[in-house]
């Protein structure tokens, strides 16, 4: 019997359980199938109220999340923090408490300060999702970075990935580790020495700093984006040189796995991280990760708020 | 909880199950645009052997579909209990079909309620009819079944419970009081 999802909040991967993370990759698969309906709706959500509280740009996850949630009959308010009283000085603590008075049931947050999702979670009786806070996790991206590698590949233990990029620097690449790891992966990071941050090899992870290496064995490549708009410290390398020691280009791809596994959460810098053959080619899944990325948030959203609801109904009895 | 009273055995459950297929012949007057939709989870069960046993009666093959009616539900906390959503198998298009909606037990009505909820979503179904194996009243809603296996007043603290070979490893329907 698998375990049934108790948690009010969704804030990253590392507190999860292996049994846990299966069972929102379960949900998943059922929530798929709803997106290829001609009716692509289902109305378990239904008088339910759903926040996009963002305080960096996003447009990607913004609307995979208004997707996912629309698909399941919540109303769905976006809040980008730019135009909002957040400008004016408001605490983040306010803002939550400020919306939840407005009776909405969860809140999607993104927020730059590592911590900000679960802070927010503690002042609030809304299920609190994380969409990406600071350098900390981006528990969604991962969920749907795993559930598109065991789609292709059947299971997640025993396989090698390999995640190249700015490791230090990214939620995507910490919540990868920890759900990968959990479920039995393993998992090599690779970058120049500058973006790997000192003592990752406690997170169950290999280093290397040879692209090639990374790609030798690997049944699949997670490719992270260099974020070069972030780069405030001047650690970065040239693009152009980034691309030469660390771009997947084809002939790279020639000496992996002939099936070894593509994979980027965008939006990709074509040149820089892969060439424009590799993210359009065959061994590519990038687009599929955008449609499982629905699913993925679909079955968040739904567990989330079934297990909120439980904690009300206990609180009333 | 205690088991009260075995209602069907595995024999009774087969008749009951093949008459319920000439029923549905009947009503239908053969196999043209008909299909069986199955309920998540024993119903499933159910539709398939229906249509096994419609297969030999008339030697002819009806799709078979299945519905997990978990997303259309009424109430999220109810959910709880059986917390993973399982997939909806509905692989034809519903649109002019004459749709056999099945189900283990008949109760409350909400679940076939959320069943015909689901069912519209797929397309517009000619009509939609309901076959259960038991019906044991206590309806909260207004629907009734057009096929039943077998009528059983219970009361409120007793609960009908129908064990198929599939998931349980044999074929019985009990009569269980809680306590």
């Amino acid at each position: 019997m698998p375990v049934a999802w108790t948690r009010k909040d969704l804030l990253g991967l590392e507190d999860l359980s292996r049994e846990e993370i299966e069972l929102i990759l379960a949900t998943a698969e059922s929530f798929k199938e709803v997106s290829s309906r001609e009716i692509k709706k289902v109305p378990a959500l239904r008088g339910k109220t759903v926040v996009n509280l963002f305080y960096e740009p996003s447009t990607r996850t913004r609307v995979s999340f208004e997707v996912a949630a629309k698909r399941l009959s919540a109303d769905v308010i976006n809040i980008a923090t730019e135009t909002s009283s957040v400008k004016k000085g408001e605490t983040l603590i306010d803002t939550g408490r400020n919306i939840e008075a407005l009776k909405v049931d969860i809140i999607v947050m993104r927020h730059n300060y590592s911590g900000a999702a679960i802070m927010l979670a503690r002042h609030v009786h809304a299920s609190v999702v994380n969409a990406g806070d600071g350098w900390h996790e981006h528990p969604t991206q991962a969920l749907l970075d795993i559930f598109t590698l065991k789609e292709k590949l059947g299971r997640i233990s025993g396989l090698v990935v390999s995640i190249v990029g700015d490791i230090a620097h990214s939620r995507v690449a910490r919540s990868n580790i920890w759900g990968l790891t959990k479920l039995g992966a393993s998992v090599t990071v690779c970058a120049p020495p500058v973006l790997i941050p000192p003592e990752i090899e406690k997170m169950g992870v290999k280093v290397t700093h040879d692209i090639d290496e990374a790609l030798a064995n690997a049944d699949a490549v997670n490719v992270l984006r260099m974020q070069f708009e972030r780069d405030e410290s001047g650690a970065f390398p040239q693009q152009l040189e980034y691309f030469k020691k660390f771009g997947i280009t084809e002939d790279r791809l020639k000496k992996a796995k002939k099936d070894i596994i593509v994979m980027h959460p965008g939006p990709i810098n074509r040149g820089i991280e892969m060439s424009s053959e590799v993210a359009d080619g065959a061994n590519s899944v990038i687009l599929e990760q955008v449609t499982n990325g629905i699913a993925v948030r679909m079955a968040v959203l739904f567990l989330v708020a079934q297990a909120n609801e439980h904690i009300k109904h206990e609180d009333t009895d | 909880m205690k088991e009260k009273a075995k209602i069907l055995d595995k024999d009774t459950i087969g008749r009951t199950m093949m008459r319920v297929a000439h029923e549905i012949l009947e009503k239908n007057k053969g196999t043209q645009g008909l299909c069986l939709v199955g309920i998540r989870n024993r119903g499933a069960f159910l539709a398939k052997r229906l249509g096994a046993c419609i297969e030999q009666i008339e030697q002819k093959q009806v799709p078979v579909g299945i519905l997990d009616i978990t997303l259309y539900r009424d109430d999220l906390t109810l959910i709880a209990s059986q917390p993973v959503v399982h997939k909806t198998e509905i692989d034809f298009d519903l649109t002019d079909k004459n749709v056999v909606l099945v189900d283990d037990v008949l109760y409350t009505g909400r679940t076939v309620r959320a069943a015909m909820d689901a069912l519209m979503d797929f397309g517009r179904a000619n009509s939609v009819q309901l076959a259960v194996l038991v019906d044991r009243g206590h309806r909260e809603l207004p629907i009734r079944a057009d096929f039943v296996g077998k009528n059983i007043p219970t009361a409120k603290n007793e609960t009908v419970e129908v064990r198929l070979e599939e998931p349980d490893g044999k074929d019985e329907v009990v009569i269980v009081e809680k306590n």
